[in-house]
């Protein structure tokens, strides 16, 4: 039984496409695609005008090479910036007007966009290529004052709050792949949760790249006023193709005075095949900022997909007493690479930041743990825990610790542990003699190993993310 | 500086006798270091302390050139008399006396080489540049079989005849098999404003033991680059300790090579600093082959504006199975303006290892203050009690008792 759902399972079940007649920008990086992408999207001059600055910033900027994961050079003149289903050139009004085919393509994935069929009362907007699809439950959001939508709409109808905190967490003039996000941003979503509300169900996004050649750049901007509180979930998957496919989205949280955000990642890009061809570059800025007192912002992730996972969710802890932390699996197989950590930026007083992650490496793949922890002068009495633990499977793969710290706080405390290892033999002749098979025990093993993150996830992901686990590692044992 | 470099260069050659080989070699070593020239911040290693801009601000424009033809005058009274000893005398990078009166002079092989290895890793210029104006190298080989019998001190001297001079020093270590050698690297500044670029090679063979004790204690406001490099055969042995307080800013390298099964290395340090002093410890420790291991414990003492760094790199070979690394670095900051880096990297390919690191800061526990206070003592004597026991940890893992003894009174832990 368990053998043919492993079977079942072993290739990426994400990996078809849809064929749906698609609606692109001509090819190529240039102010007129820019241009084009404002003015289809019906943008004010104001973000026109920002996009464009951008731009011109990206022209003197560098790609950075600093990491450890290397690939060949990106042509960004040889990629779509804009890609949309032909259907949304006239954006539906509700679901009932989807192109079937769309609909057809999330059912295969498990998305529930119909709003009847929903069972576990999850919010969605689903980003299919560079448009945002669908939102689901809507009325109930409305209802308490929560703005979930695309972030185009949210441009169109809530400019204010766009305006004010738009590149205020990434500014423009940050490192080059989030810079090039600022300029060329197709879709993505939009949180607002009200001062003193507690959003009642889990938002999602679902990201879906289906068009081959185009890059994906979404920006999602997440606004937790004072005492409000959201958890917000990510997941992602495209289609198996031979080349590589860009995607360099922007994620930008902003807590406010005792506001706390949950931000849980489950990435499953198509991660390439056996031989490491194709696959995702996923190469992800997301940051968060404490900007209010005694405000939280916690960043859960399971990292399973891609060929290439470049990315450190990070915390800015500005405002006093605040809270940022940091939950991380990070699994890689075949000659997947992942250089993956998070910052912890200590300006405020009394702030606190916790880090655990995990990394598992197999096959021939490649894993990094990069992470910065800085203490300020002036975040007296705060305090760091980090700890990373890898875990190697076979002798051809690699497993890499760099942690950055950086205390000029005497008041404060910061501690750094990290341990590297192999499956223990006792372990396995422990669950074997119970009569698991070897590839049983090591998947209970892992998941023990991984329990301290997979906890911080929302109930149906956990579940999702535990099997992922599972299947991330089939084929590695032995 | 360009012009400044090739003329001392030119000088140099002209007053020494160099070896046809050796000058086609200190020419490579220049232009490399002309390409690349002093490391800066956008180095990664030199990401915390940038050599170039301190030397640029603490001491502007560097004499490259340096007269090894001037006969150095040695105090006796600086020779540590606790202990008899084998010297090594040095002065302003020149070395002016050997003496082994303890060992059996047809144990140990010394002589000058005419030729050198080229600095094998590009990136590191200032190797190039100790090549390029480094004085003729001596070897100092340990036969097969012999220990010292006594341990062997490195006077490291610099006198007021220097000023705003890059002093370059090189010496090569030769361990044959089953030999050992007791090694204290002593500092002792008189001068002020130097950068002062250090290279010492130890090459260990099967079952050899190699005990290395670097003190640098006299307040000076020299600038320092040390790098230890050292490569391990089988079962041989390495212990590093490092106590590094006086020069205004050092930095300390030590790169370990584990080539052989069951060899190991040891590296302790202490920064016990204080005013507005930068010092770094980097170490790469390298395991190159199975059931090899290493230890670190590097303790960090920060007063007043000073900085202290720890780069602590484990690298583990595919082929390294059964590796054992561990690396833990702490510190203590003591003033509102000190501050302390580290950056402790594991990069392993091997699965059956057992590697680990940890890394804390902060500040003195106040419970533990508390405690000495309820029993008694000033706060000033409580803290003094806590931060000596805290150094005296990594003391106490020097395996030599004799030195020890000697180390503990010179840095004055007890």
């Amino acid at each position: 039984m368990r053998d043919k759902q492993i079977e079942d399972l072993k290739d990426y079940k994400y990996g078809f496409s849809t064929d749906i007649e698609s609606f692109k920008a001509p090819k190529g990086l240039n102010e007129e695609v820019i241009k084009f992408i404002s003015n289809i999207k019906k943008e004010p001059g104001w973000l026109l005008q920002w996009r464009l600055k951008a731009f011109e910033r990206l022209k003197v900027l560098k790609e950075p090479n600093w990491q450890k994961p290397k690939y060949p050079k990106i042509d960004y003149q040889d990629l779509y910036y804009y890609s949309a289903p032909k259907s949304f050139k006239e954006k539906p009004k509700n679901l009932d007007e989807l192109d079937p085919k769309l609909l057809e393509t999330y059912k295969k994935l498990g998305i529930p966009l119909q709003e009847q069929k929903r069972l576990n009362g999850i919010a969605v907007d689903a980003v299919f290529d560079s448009v945002s699809v669908a939102t689901t439950f809507k009325d109930t959001l409305t209802e308490k004052g929560i703005i979930f939508c695309s972030i185009s709409e949210a441009i169109q109808k809530h400019p204010d709050l766009v305006k004010k905190y738009l590149g205020s967490v990434i500014p423009i003039t940050d490192h080059y792949f989030a810079t090039l996000n600022s300029a060329v941003f197709t879709d993505g979503s939009f949180v607002y949760i009200p001062p003193n509300v507690k959003c009642p169900m889990e938002l999602s996004t679902y990201f879906r790249i289906n068009a081959s050649d185009t890059g994906q750049f979404e920006r999602t901007l997440i606004i937790a006023d004072k005492g409000s509180y959201v958890s917000y979930l990510e997941g992602c998957t495209a289609p198996m193709r031979d080349e590589n496919q860009l995607h360099a989205a922007n994620v930008e949280l902003i807590a406010l005075d005792d506001a706390e955000i949950k931000y849980s990642t489950v990435q499953n890009w198509y991660p390439g095949d056996k031989d490491g061809k194709g696959g995702i570059y996923n190469f992800v800025t997301k940051r968060g900022l404490c900007k209010g007192k005694n405000s939280k912002i916690s960043w859960t992730q399971v990292e399973t997909g891609s060929a290439i996972t470049w990315k450190y969710p990070s915390c800015i802890l500005k405002g006093d007493n605040s809270i940022g932390e940091f939950y991380s699996i990070a699994i890689t197989n075949n000659h997947q690479k992942a250089d993956t950590g998070t910052k912890m930026i200590h300006l405020g007083k009394n702030t606190k930041s916790k880090i655990i992650s995990k990394g598992i490496s197999a096959g021939k793949s490649d894993m990094t743990y990069r992470g910065l922890v800085d203490i300020s002068n002036n975040a007296s009495n705060s305090t760091n825990y980090t700890q990373c633990d890898s875990l190697l499977m076979g002798n051809k793969c690699g497993a890499h610790t760099v942690p950055y710290i950086k205390n000029k706080n005497s008041n404060s405390n910061i501690a750094h542990e990290a341990t590297t290892s192999k499956i223990s033999e006792d372990q396995l002749h422990y669950c074997q003699q119970r009569g698991l098979n070897q590839e049983e025990a090591v998947g209970l093993i892992v998941n023990g190993f991984c329990k301290e993150v997979l906890q911080q996830l929302p109930m149906e992901f956990a579940v999702e993310a535990q099997k992922l686990v599972g299947i991330s590692l089939e084929g590695s044992v032995g | 500086m360009e012009q400044k470099l090739k003329t001392d260069f030119d000088k140099l050659i002209s007053t020494s006798n160099f070896s046809n080989q050796e000058i086609k070699l200190k020419k490579e070593a220049l232009n490399n270091f002309l390409k690349n020239g002093f490391p800066n911040r956008k180095l990664e290693n030199w990401k915390f302390l940038d050599i170039n801009k301190i030397i640029q601000k603490n001491i502007g424009e560097l004499t490259f050139y340096n007269d090894y033809n001037i006969e150095n005058e040695i105090n006796d009274n600086i020779f540590i008399k606790e202990i008899q000893h084998n010297k090594i005398v040095i002065v302003n990078g020149k070395v002016e006396r050997l003496s082994f009166e303890y060992e059996e002079s047809d144990k140990i092989n010394l002589k000058i080489l005419d030729n050198f290895n080229q600095n094998p890793n590009d990136d590191n210029s200032l190797l190039s540049l100790n090549n390029s104006f480094s004085n003729k190298i001596h070897n100092i080989l340990v036969k097969k079989n012999y220990s010292f019998k006594k341990p062997l001190i490195i006077y490291q001297i610099t006198n007021e005849k220097v000023s705003s001079t890059n002093i370059n020093f090189q010496l090569n270590f030769e361990l044959e098999e089953n030999s050992s050698i007791k090694i204290i690297n002593f500092s002792y500044d008189n001068s002020e404003k130097n950068f002062i670029n250090n290279l010492f090679n130890f090459n260990l063979g099967k079952n050899a033991i190699l005990k290395n004790y670097k003190i640098d204690k006299k307040s000076n406001t020299n600038i320092k680059y040390d790098y230890s490099s050292i490569t391990q055969k089988e079962n041989s042995i390495s212990e590093t300790f490092i106590f590094s307080s006086g020069s205004y800013y050092i930095k300390n390298e030590v790169s370990c090579n584990l080539e052989g099964q069951y060899s190991s290395a040891f590296i302790n340090g202490i920064h016990l600093l204080s005013k507005n002093k930068h010092h770094e410890i980097r170490t790469n420790t390298n395991h190159l082959y199975e059931n090899t291991k290493s230890y670190q414990l590097i303790k960090s003492v920060i007063d007043d504006s000073s900085k202290s760094v720890y780069q602590g790199k484990i690298y583990v070979d595919s082929k390294a199975q059964k590796t054992d690394g561990y690396q833990l670095s702490k510190a203590v900051l003591l003033n509102e303006q000190a501050e302390f880096n580290a950056k402790p990297e594991l990069e392993i390919y091997a699965d059956d290892v057992k590697c680990s690191h940890g890394s804390a800061s902060g500040s003195l526990d106040e419970d533990s203050i508390f405690y000495l206070m309820s029993r008694g003592l000033d706060q000033k004597t409580a803290k003094e009690l806590l931060i000596n026991g805290f150094l005296l940890d990594v003391v106490e893992k020097i395996t030599d008792e004799e030195i020890k003894k000697l180390l503990k009174n010179m840095i004055g832990l007890n």
